[in-house]
């Protein structure tokens, strides 16, 4: 117990990278995810082949090179970040992918009809999706998007290659120093708490928008 | 009063209307009907300005007008649709109230005051605050043509108002539509239901399928 204590100051200190990571990523790739599904939705073809080109590279590489290549490729071409920006930069870039996916689903459920309606009651075009279809939208993907902000939580461990101390890096630390495996056992248990909270918020989104059907 | 003259519309190389001339009066219904793949719901979508025509023109009190492009607020044609089409996550009176609140800037007082007259008028007074799934098909119905009525329509058109409702409802749709009659509402009514047609009518439109095909 004693030596539990000793070692969970920084064990949450690295929680507290853990969760900066994960906020700032939804914060980012959340909208940025909705806005390239609108253009994966586009007439426009160029504009959804670049998207889809996008989505393809994002999804189809390691999220842990990609880290790599921001933080240490990026500054051969001359674009320099510092650690934990590159790490922002590196996840925001990566889910978005992952969301703009999902939204696109969501936004193909949508009826037709939905959309003519909006159309003879002479709604304009943004005025029919923040009003018409991002609510509907939101219901429907609540729950992949819900898989995938659990994912991020566990996700953010990968930042320890580009040298950022997260919870997970926290207890490698202190295991390999004190070569016991306990505080790798309290890593675990802070990641399911994380996670427990998160599901709980979760729910409580879903069930706010359970008022229609 | 709406006229249509010469008005052709075809998808690829099948011309489903071939110089179509008809003319709805003001005040009066006109019902228009054929069998299945006629091209009736097409002729409606063209006069609704789902669809773009061909060839032909539009005239409302003898001034150009196309469905397609209009963008002022006059010479507004609304639309009940065969699955009515309601916004889900709205209740009955934000369903009503959106367009006007939006499109025609109306102040939300006035709106939901004008909304609250039509939702009397129509029997719904009751169920302002419910939503779409809690309404039986014939209160969904009511709301649609609330909705269209909010926009102060100079032609209200029905996509075969009967299909989607009890055979039984049948009387209560000709109660509806002849109720707007007598408050003085141009109405254009698509159906199969030769019978029912016929109840409301003033003027009757035939549309066969093309047979040049």
């Amino acid at each position: 117990m004693h030596y539990i204590l000793e070692i969970l100051p920084s064990l949450i200190s690295g929680a507290g990278m853990t969760l900066q990571i994960f906020l700032w990523t939804l914060v980012g790739s959340l909208p940025l995810g909705l806005v390239l599904s609108l253009g994966l939705n586009s007439k426009f073809k160029p504009l959804k082949w670049l998207i889809d080109f996008y989505v393809w590279l994002m999804r189809g590489t390691p999220l842990l090179l990609q880290l790599i290549v921001v933080f240490y490729g990026l500054p051969l071409i001359g674009i320099v970040f510092e650690r934990y920006e590159a790490a922002l930069f590196a996840f925001i870039l990566n889910y978005a992918a992952y969301f703009a996916e999902i939204f696109r689903g969501g936004l193909q459920s949508i009826d037709n009809g939905q959309y003519e309606s909006a159309r003879v009651l002479r709604l304009s075009y943004w005025q029919t999706i923040r009003k018409i279809v991002i609510p509907q939208v939101v219901k429907i993907v609540l729950p992949s998007v819900g898989n995938e902000v659990i994912n991020l939580i566990k996700d953010s461990s990968l930042v320890y290659v580009i040298g950022l101390g997260d919870l997970l890096r926290a207890g490698n630390v202190a295991t390999a120093r004190d070569v016991t495996l306990v505080p790798l056992m309290l890593v675990g248990v802070i990641y399911l708490l994380l996670t427990a909270v998160t599901t709980f918020v979760l729910r409580r989104v879903e069930k706010h928008y359970s008022y229609w059907k | 009063m709406l006229e249509l003259k010469n008005i052709t519309k075809s998808f690829g190389d099948r011309t489903i209307i071939k110089d179509l001339n008809v003319t709805v009066k003001d005040g009066e219904i006109l019902s228009i009907v054929g069998p299945s793949g006629a091209g009736k719901t097409t002729l409606l979508r063209c006069i609704t300005g789902l669809e773009q025509v061909n060839g032909g023109e539009f005239l409302v009190d003898g001034q150009p007008f196309d469905p397609y492009t209009n963008t002022s607020n006059d010479s507004v044609i609304g639309v009940v649709f065969q699955n009515f089409e309601l916004f889900p996550h709205l209740t009955v009176m934000q369903n009503i109230t959106l367009a006007p609140t939006m499109v025609l800037k109306e102040s939300k007082a006035d709106a939901e005051a004008t909304a609250q007259k039509l939702l009397d008028r129509l029997n719904l007074g009751d169920h302002a605050d419910q939503y779409p799934y809690q309404l039986s098909g014939g209160q969904k119905q009511r709301v649609a043509i609330a909705r269209a009525l909010a926009m102060r329509p100079n032609i209200l058109c029905y996509d075969e108002p009967t299909s989607a409702l009890d055979p039984n409802l049948r009387q209560e749709v000709e109660k509806l539509i002849l109720g707007l009659k007598a408050d003085g509402m141009t109405q254009i009514v698509v159906t199969h239901d030769l019978t029912f047609a016929k109840n409301i009518a003033d003027d009757m439109l035939h549309v066969e399928p093309n047979q040049a095909d």
